[in-house]
């Protein structure tokens, strides 16, 4: 791209952030990120160590400002009003108005709320922005007693939080255990049972109904559809984020939940883009959402888009999907996909279970076919590079079994699990025998060249 | 802390705790101040024990019934560990005990005959400062292990490290040498060599182990030159040099364990690590000199240099050997972070550093895209390496600081990092997964 074209983006999440970056990588154009809430970059899932104590809020940026003046990225730290995308103008709140050449809308995402009844009283938040942070921290200063709705990923860190100041939780899931709409009944069970050991109380089964204030306007106690009632002074709203398009409603760009983009991030409108969590893809590959609201997919949307601005025009292929997350102490990765029940006809999954039920791991693969689909790990680390081979080459759970010793990623001197789920595998497969050698990550690291100077997703 | 009642048990022990803590600081300001007067081996052992006994209660009863993953909470917002006034007031406290100790120990005068019972029983002599000083060194490192070893438990390898430097800091540079000084020998300390005592080359102290231990001299001579030369890039070719600075060292082993609530203080800035380059090399190359000088001029008969390399060393003993690796290293735990003397000033972590950088198998391998960038890593390096910034672009972290010490990967949430000693070919390259950038100025 010629250094006289001004690209301006909308965001400075990771997904806007990513993108300035491998531009300029690409091009000398002239680059402007633009956000409301932030002066610079911070990793949002970091926000939870700030509270925590952990970190401080300047230990969450991720680039000092050399980086950028070094790189030669301006940053606006100013509120989009309005776009007129006919003139190709940008009204901000506070400076002049801006044009563009090509812009990018990163806008991320914001809370979702049901219209309970007390929902605006004081004492109730979500938790997504740095004002949210700051919002939680006098909220909740000296409170004994809290109550989070919604048994998902940022539920639990904001339970753990609150924890973290001595402050009783009680959580409102409205499934049978924690996080069953994302993980099969023994991986939900065993991070139910630890949640409830660490001291939160999860009531189950269960919704919030309404929330009650006092005289002053603040939530004083919580009750659920069940009808009971829990007192409180804080209200965690964690029941799932939508992306920010607000702002974007008259401007005539083509929006559904999100902006909707096609596979090159393209928009309804011309020299317009979108990424991160606020797009929404058109046609979605089968089996893949259309929504990503994932730091990692943020991330790779952000690499690709600056390929396709410079003339690389690549779609976008997600590839083997990875996640992580923690639930208080147990570390949590997937690899591929591993639903959260399944036709035993079809599929089947080999399954290993630590007795102190603080780790576990999963294997989920056809049956007829023996095809890997997912891997599920609790509390144990495994390898990204080796699982992602696996499932990008199409891995039998056979082939997978021959190269298990290779793919733990724990520190030295943890104990080993994998010679476990071996001898599983035996005990299900009677007919397969053990390989003569295992063999090992240096290895296969050599033989795969899984390790390169140039990345493969772009 | 989840269950009111076992809080309760905890909090109460706790405050037992800190009154025995109390108790034993007016026991040992009077042994400090009437130390003729009254009987300090008395009340400075009674002192010492309230003390030891004191700490050991508070650390056990807040470090145990926290959640091993709630282990930092309010690091950042406690006065103590976040450069606060107390922390303030115990670094002054530490650094005037290294100047009393180093330039004025006759004040320390009650505490040393304190300890007079102890030295007759270990070394057959009697009690001087240095002894004074090993012994609360070694307290320390015991002490605030136990404090480690509660904070970490969840991790083998900090458990197995931890145990380590308690090892190697009692019996080998503390009742070692003692028992060396009982039966007549020279005092020798088998944990440490040249260059981090870069006076165990020196002429001087080779003459003087030679004629007084004859063969056990010869064999100290030997060894300390064989760890020195051989064994040191070897263990540093196989592991990098964590074998040395997270495992055996004492200075790391301080750090380890009396420092670690400090580690998170260290400055991540690229003005710190200009900084650090431009002071340890040179020290290292002083110390080089230093002993090279002293060789030739010990081999000339003195007639090459005169005093010039005398010169040379008592200014590295001074500047370097006290008032950097202590007063400064150790006293400004509470303001800099413990490992300013490791990070700015020790020559063995230079010379070690090189061979990490360039001849070894060590490095820290980050997983796949997995990271989030969130600076735990960054924050908790005692060394002031910036991991994230490897991590996020998925990059294996070679740093010739880098001491191997474990925490970025035991404070990562996602599970990144991994310290591995792999083939030393294609050690610098990064995971497929993640695009990388160019800049690159911290290498
Ligand atoms: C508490 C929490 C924990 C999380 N933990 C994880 C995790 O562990 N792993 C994971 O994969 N994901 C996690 N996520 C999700 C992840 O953070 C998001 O998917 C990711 O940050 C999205 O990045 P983005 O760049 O699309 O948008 P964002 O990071 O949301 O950035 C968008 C920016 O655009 C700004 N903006 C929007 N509209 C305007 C406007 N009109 N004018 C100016 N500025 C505007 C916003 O203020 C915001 O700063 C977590 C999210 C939260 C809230
Ligand atoms: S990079 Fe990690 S292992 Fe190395 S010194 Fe820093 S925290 Fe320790
Ligand atoms: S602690 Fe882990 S996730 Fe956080 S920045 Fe470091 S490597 Fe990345």
């Amino acid at each position: 791209m010629q250094h006289d074209k001004h690209v301006v983006v909308i965001g400075n999440g990771i997904a806007g952030i990513t993108l300035a970056q491998k531009l300029r990588a690409r091009s000398d154009c002239r680059i402007t990120v633009i956000s409301a809430e932030s002066p610079t970059h911070f990793s949002r899932p970091a926000l939870m160590y700030v509270y925590m104590g952990h970190m401080r809020y300047q230990d969450i940026i991720p680039y000092p400002d050399w980086y950028y003046k070094e790189q030669k990225i301006e940053q606006l730290h100013d509120y989009v009003e309005t776009i007129d995308f006919e003139t190709r103008t940008l009204k901000l709140q506070h400076s002049e108005p801006l044009t563009y050449d090509q812009l990018v809308l990163a806008t991320g995402s914001s809370a979702v709320y049901y219209n309970w009844p007390g929902m605006q009283l004081k004492g109730v938040q979500g938790l997504i922005t740095l004002q949210d942070l700051e919002l939680m921290q006098q909220q909740t200063n000296g409170i004994k007693q809290a109550v989070i709705v919604g048994g998902g990923l940022i539920g639990i860190e904001m339970a753990e939080m609150l924890q973290s100041k001595g402050i009783q939780v009680t959580m409102l899931v409205r499934e049978k255990q924690y996080w069953q709409s994302n993980l099969p009944e023994k991986e939900a069970g065993l991070v139910t049972q630890h949640i409830l050991a660490c001291g939160i109380e999860l009531k189950l089964q269960d919704e919030l109904a309404e929330i009650l204030g006092d005289e002053t306007g603040t939530v004083k106690a919580v009750k659920s559809k069940n009808g009971e009632m829990i007192p409180c002074q804080f209200v965690g709203i964690a029941t799932g984020v939508k992306p920010t398009i607000e702002f974007l409603k008259t401007s005539g760009i083509e929006l559904g939940k999100g902006i909707l983009v096609n596979n090159f991030f393209e928009t309804s409108i011309k020299d317009v883009y979108a990424i991160g969590d606020c797009a929404q893809f058109k046609e979605p590959a089968p089996g893949e959402p259309a929504l990503e609201q994932l730091w990692y997919t943020g991330r790779q949307h952000g690499e690709v888009l600056a390929a396709v601005l410079t003339g690389d025009r690549k779609p976008y292929i997600r590839g083997p999907w990875f996640n992580s997350a923690k639930f208080l102490n147990i570390e949590y990765q997937t690899y591929g996909f591993v639903p959260h029940t399944w036709d035993e006809q079809r599929y089947s999954s080999l399954y290993w279970e630590h007795p102190a039920k603080s780790k576990a791991m999963r294997f989920f693969y056809e049956r007829e076919s023996g095809n890997l689909k997912g891997v599920n790990l609790l509390g144990i680390r495994f390898r990204h590079d080796l699982c992602h081979y696996w499932l990008k080459e199409n891995y039998t759970i056979h082939q997978v079994m021959e190269q298990l010793s290779a793919v733990n990623f724990d520190s030295e001197f943890f104990q080993r699990y994998e010679p476990e789920l071996l001898t599983q595998y035996y005990l299900q497969h009677p007919d397969r025998q053990a390989p003569a050698k295992q063999q090992g990550w240096w290895k296969l690291r050599q033989h795969f060249s899984l390790f390169s100077e140039t990345p493969d997703n772009c | 802390m989840y269950k009111a009642s076992t809080t309760q048990f905890y909090s109460y022990f706790k405050y037992i705790g800190f009154t025995l803590m109390a108790i034993s600081l007016l026991c040992l300001t009077v042994t400090l101040a009437g130390g003729n007067t009254i009987n300090a081996v008395v009340w400075g052992l009674s002192g010492i024990g309230l003390l030891t006994t004191g700490s050991l209660l508070v650390i056990v009863c807040s470090r145990l019934p926290k959640h091993v993953a709630h282990q930092n909470n309010g690091i950042w917002q406690k006065d103590a560990t976040a450069r606060g006034i107390s922390a303030w007031v115990l670094g002054i406290i530490l650094t005037s005990f290294y100047i009393l100790l180093y330039w004025f120990p006759d004040t320390l005068h009650g505490l040393i005959i304190a300890l007079e019972p102890l030295s007759q029983g270990l070394r057959h002599k009697p009690s001087d400062q240095w002894f004074l000083y090993g012994f609360f060194y070694t307290l320390a490192v015991m002490v605030m292990g136990v404090h480690a070893l509660l904070k970490y438990r969840n991790n083998p390898y900090h458990l197995i490290r931890t145990c380590s430097v308690i090892f190697f800091q009692l019996g080998f540079a503390f009742l070692l040498p003692g028992l060396l000084l009982a039966f007549n020998q020279p005092e020798f300390y088998f944990s440490y060599f040249w260059p981090l005592k870069y006076d165990y080359l020196f002429p001087g102290t080779v003459g003087y182990l030679i004629d007084n231990g004859q063969a056990l001299g010869v064999f100290m001579v030997f060894w300390g030159a064989v760890l020195t030369f051989l064994a040191t890039p070897v263990l540093t070719y196989f592991y990098g040099k964590r074998w040395y600075c997270s495992w055996v060292c004492g200075c790391g082993g301080l750090a380890e364990t009396a420092g670690d609530p400090y580690r998170q203080l260290s400055d991540k800035s690229k003005r710190a690590w200009q900084w650090e380059v431009a002071i340890i090399y040179p020290i290292l190359g002083f110390v080089i000199i230093t002993t090279l000088l002293l060789w030739i001029n010990s081999w000339s008969g003195g007639s090459l240099l005169g005093d010039l390399s005398g010169g040379f060393s008592k200014s590295y003993g001074f500047f370097i050997g006290s008032v950097f690796s202590g007063v400064v290293g150790v006293g400004f735990y509470p303001i800099l972070g413990n490992r300013v003397w490791c990070r700015f000033g020790c020559p063995m972590a230079a010379y070690l550093g090189l061979l990490q950088k360039h001849l070894s198998r060590f490095r820290i391998t980050t997983n796949g895209g997995q990271c989030i960038s969130c600076g735990n890593c960054s924050t908790y390096c005692e060394m002031g390496i910036d991991v994230r910034w490897y991590a996020q672009q998925g990059k294996p972290i070679i740093r010739s600081s880098c001491v191997g010490c474990g925490i970025c990967a035991h404070v990562c949430p996602r599970g990144v990092l991994k310290l591995e000693n792999g083939p030393v070919d294609g050690r610098y390259n990064g995971t497929t997964l993640i695009q990388r950038d160019s800049l690159n100025i911290l290498s």
